[in-house]
């Protein structure tokens, strides 16, 4: 690992877990909300507008029960009461006009009923004004990039990517066979973090196909769309680590961007972010400095998996057509400059996204190096990070 | 066919050829219906493809980009292969024989409509076998994962998917031509069997958003191969565009698959309750109601777009008011069955878990309404189980109650009533079993279109997988039956069920090749 790199806040997330594990015990012993827990209705949530929803959602349901036992009613009574082989002679009547009028106004004012309080909420949810803090969400292929949007200095952006392993989704057996965790394909390497207590607004968009940002206890779920804007809030009281996953079909790993969203009491989310400012700046100064073949390799191999490794594979084979093989390939052993190239810009018409937007000059040039020296490639080269910038710049 | 005259006396030409050249609507809407039920197999490999996957968490059989594709091909050849053509079948057989007409108005547009089918789809399924794989971006097809990210292969999908339109336009034409042209005198619109209504109206609705269809994929086609950016932001189009075409055309074609269903089980019901069906003007009303609605709320597929308040609270009243006409539908069922005098043969007990599981996917539809409510709901297994409930134990039952009834008109035998039985619980059960869970597995929070689960979604989804190979291997049991039919059996009457109405029933069982060909008076 390069020192200047050391940037990961991973403990909190433990002392979290353990908090959202406390709470579930005590949840299961204490509360209605036991049947969440066990994975049979909508999740009330920890929001004001989850509440609102799920009450929404609660009322809707017993509406339709009431409706379906009355109508089931009369199916079974008359199945049961109305049999041939009972000796059932039919009724002859087949139209009574005063029975349509009434299961025709009826219902309509049922729907009037419900239509009311579905307009409030609706009408709360959409009043994104006067947020406290905003952060642009952009949507990956495929993972989450988190920007938060405040002039104070360094920016704070970062992606969020699956933080299981293949050995656990990919079902290894023998000496590499790995138990599912508790957060199986819930999990990411950095959590989205936002402070407790304040309304926090999204801008949603997304850099290739439509995604959709989706936390079920904040009961916010909106489209992540290529050349759009989109806007939700949260306001979420009690700091803990919440779960959620994109719902809009993306393409190959649809099924493997979650999203975790960690909220921290005012004062911890002020410590992290300013920690977060510094590292930016650490990276930003270490685009400047020379490093060594072995400090370029190590950081290399860490983005490979992370960024690289999806469509180009492990053993650098990729998935040919859709996604070619670096092993031997003409760019990842032709000229360092066209390598590159294509990495900062991507390639139009594929699957090749542009990452100069996405990395950090020093994972760029840690990436070419490593995919020019492994994967079966030994060009000999190093790339530096000037060498990343001075592209940038022309 | 040189031979014309003679031939009309003789019955069918022996052999391929016979169905090659066919202008029957019977040989023809035979071809559809076992067209329809090969497609149901194929529809349903897939289907268990993805259950087998979803058995357990962890990737065990396929990639997750094969497994897109086979949901993909899963809802197309199911929508496209299965359920719209065998109800086409369905109006083929029965619409002329009942309304006392001799065949389709149009029996040379009908073959060719039937016969581009096959074609269609040995193309759409060619694509599994292509470089690059078969669509993999859902049977809804959202730019610009459909354009820009798509396979090779997605060329020759939009190709099926034009001539699909094309039959699916024809069929329509053809159907208002014979209805609304070669009705036997005395037949006026409001004494038309409710199936020749129901049929009447989804034709209309065919016609006016099949071509929206082939406008969506050709503008998808365009931006593909040549250049423009109807779907692409980058080069000032709109992504959401497509998905406001798409559903323009997507939310009456709900409609279709579920109109024609309606028809059948307000056949069946009272018949075997032996009653007239209760407030037919308000049936036709409300399937007229139903039709004119469709169009009016396909922004509801769309209510996480981002839409502006205004349209949400548009979208959302709308597709509430559905609720009515719908209910209306359900309670005229119920009350024809009340003070009836019911038996219970295979047809009406499809027909009644069609009234019982329609009504379990109408309510989450309503739920689904709700737009705030809609934001926990969108794209979970919550929207695949109201969709399947509304589908499967709605329109495949449907299908399903349609040919046991009609069978014996058919074939002039009966079928093994008991086997029939043994398939109806069969079917009912694995369908409760395989659909049910996945309402909870929605509110819970998994989404749809995925290959691999978090593990507290296990349970349900081991439970699912179970119900699908039940009711996937039971429709084996359904072609032997039908097979078994067609092969002999006891030998039906002209009326074959006590309580059966219509012109259909005056005829002999097998229905002779040709019918009606001087047309019945109907008083």
């Amino acid at each position: 690992m390069l020192p200047s790199l050391s940037i990961k806040p991973t403990p909190a997330v433990h002392s979290g877990r353990l908090r959202t594990l406390a709470a579930g015990f005590a949840l299961m012993f204490a509360s209605p909300a036991l049947l969440a827990e066990w994975g049979i209705n909508m999740t009330e949530g920890v929001t004001a507008l989850s509440a609102e929803t799920f009450s929404l959602h609660m009322l809707i349901f017993w509406i339709c029960v009431a409706i379906g036992v009355l109508v089931y009613g009369v199916l079974i009574y008359s199945m049961i009461a109305y049999r041939k082989s009972k000796g059932a002679v039919p009724a002859t009547f087949n139209h009574n006009t005063t029975a349509e009028i009434i299961w025709t106004v009826i219902p309509f004012l049922i729907l009037i009923g419900m239509a009311v309080p579905s307009t409030r909420v609706l009408t709360q949810i959409y009043d994104s004004s006067d947020s406290d803090l905003d952060i642009m969400v952009t949507g990956y292929q495929w993972r989450w990039q988190y920007r938060y949007l405040a002039d104070d200095g360094a920016e704070v952006t970062f992606f969020s990517n699956l933080a299981t392993p293949p050995e656990q989704y990919e079902n290894y057996e023998g000496s590499l066979a790995a138990e599912k965790g508790e957060n199986y394909l819930l999990e990411v390497d950095e959590p989205l973090v936002i402070p407790a207590g304040k309304k926090v607004r999204f801008l949603l968009t997304s850099a290739d196909v439509i995604h959709s940002w989706w936390v079920p206890d904040f009961s916010v779920k909106k489209d992540a769309i290529p050349g759009f804007v989109n806007e939700s809030w949260v306001r979420v009281e009690q700091p803990g680590l919440y779960r959620g996953q994109c719902t809009e079909l993306c393409g190959r790993l649809h099924g493997f961007m979650p999203i975790v969203v960690e909220v921290k009491e005012q004062a911890d989310f002020d410590a992290w972010y300013a920690e977060r400012q510094a590292a930016a700046q650490r990276i930003s100064d270490a685009a400047t400095q020379t490093f060594t073949m072995e400090q370029l390799m190590a950081q290399g191999q860490t983005v490979y998996n992370t960024y690289c490794m999806a469509c180009h594979q492990a053993n650098g084979q990729g998935l040919p057509p859709a996604f070619p093989a670096l092993t031997g390939s003409a760019i990842a052993t032709g000229p360092a400059a066209d390598h590159i190239n294509i990495v900062l810009n991507g390639k139009q018409g594929t699957a090749m996204a542009a990452f100069g937007t996405q990395l950090s000059a020093v994972d760029i040039a840690s990436v070419i190096t490593f995919e020019r020296n492994a994967l079966g490639n030994s060009v000999g080269d190093m790339v530096q990070p000037v060498d990343i910038v001075q592209a940038q710049a022309q | 066919m040189a031979t014309g005259h003679a031939e009309h006396h003789h019955g069918p030409a022996t052999g391929f050829t016979r169905w090659l050249y066919t202008t029957n609507h019977k040989d023809i809407g035979s071809m559809y219906l076992w067209f329809s039920f090969a497609m149901f197999l194929l529809g349903g490999v897939f289907a268990l493809v993805i259950r087998a996957e979803l058995f357990q968490p962890g990737l065990q059989f396929v990639d997750p980009n094969f497994f897109n594709q086979m949901t993909t091909m899963h809802g197309l050849v199911m929508v496209f292969g299965a359920v719209m053509p065998a109800f086409v079948g369905l109006a083929n057989w029965m619409i002329p024989m009942m309304i006392g007409a001799p065949d389709m108005a149009l029996p040379r547009m009908n073959n060719w409509s039937f016969w581009i089918l096959p074609f269609a789809f040995t193309m759409l399924a060619s694509t599994l076998f292509m470089e690059g794989g078969a669509p993999n971006f859902g049977w809804t097809f959202y730019a610009p994962l459909s354009t820009t990210y798509a396979p090779a292969s997605v060329t020759f999908f939009i190709f099926a998917v034009h001539i699909m339109g094309a039959s699916s336009i024809m069929g329509s034409i053809n159907i208002i031509a014979t209805i609304q042209n070669l009705r036997a005198p005395g037949m006026t619109y409001m004494k038309m069997p409710l199936f020749v209504w129901t049929w009447l109206i989804t034709a209309y609705l065919l016609i006016a958003v099949m071509p929206v269809l082939a406008g969506v994929v050709t503008m998808m086609l365009f931006d593909i191969h040549f250049g423009t950016s109807f779907f692409s932001a980058a080069g000032g189009g709109d992504p959401v565009l497509f998905q406001h075409v798409f559903w323009f055309f997507g939310h009456p074609e709900v409609y279709i698959m579920i109109l024609p269903a309606f028809g059948v089980v307000s056949e069946i019901i009272p018949t075997f309750s032996r009653k007239k069906l209760f407030g037919y003007d308000s049936m036709v009303y409300a399937t007229s109601s139903i039709a004119f609605l469709s169009f009016i709320v396909w922004a509801h597929h769309m209510f996480t777009t981002g839409m502006p308040l205004a349209g949400e609270l548009f979208f959302m009243y709308a597709t509430m008011l559905i609720a009515v006409p719908t209910g209306v539908k359900v309670f005229n069922w119920i009350t024809t069955m009340f003070r009836g005098s019911i038996s219970f043969e295979t047809p009406m007990l499809f027909a009644i878990a069609f009234v019982v599981l329609f009504t379990c996917g109408g309510f989450t539809g309503l739920m689904l309404a709700i737009a705030p409510a809609d934001f926990q709901y969108h794209d979970t297994y919550f929207v695949v189980a109201h969709f399947h409930y509304v589908l499967v134990p709605g329109a495949v039952f449907s299908i399903m109650a349609a040919a046991y009834y009609w069978l014996p008109k058919w074939t002039g035998n009966m079928y093994d009533e008991t086997l029939g039985k043994v398939h109806f619980w069969l079917s009912f059960v694995g369908i409760n079993v395989l659909f049910f869970p996945q309402h909870f597995l929605g509110l819970s929070g998994m989404p749809r279109r995925i290959p691999d689960y978090a593990l507290q979604f296990a349970d349900f989804n081991m439970i699912s997988s179970v119900g699908a190979f039940l009711f996937g291997f039971s429709q084996l049991l359904f072609m032997f039956i039908v097979l078994k039919t067609v092969m002999g059996g006891k030998k039906a009457t002209a009326q074959v069920w006590e309580g059966a109405e219509g012109l259909e029933w005056t005829l002999p069982s097998p229905a002779p090749y040709h019918t009606f060909s001087t047309p019945p008076t109907v008083k």
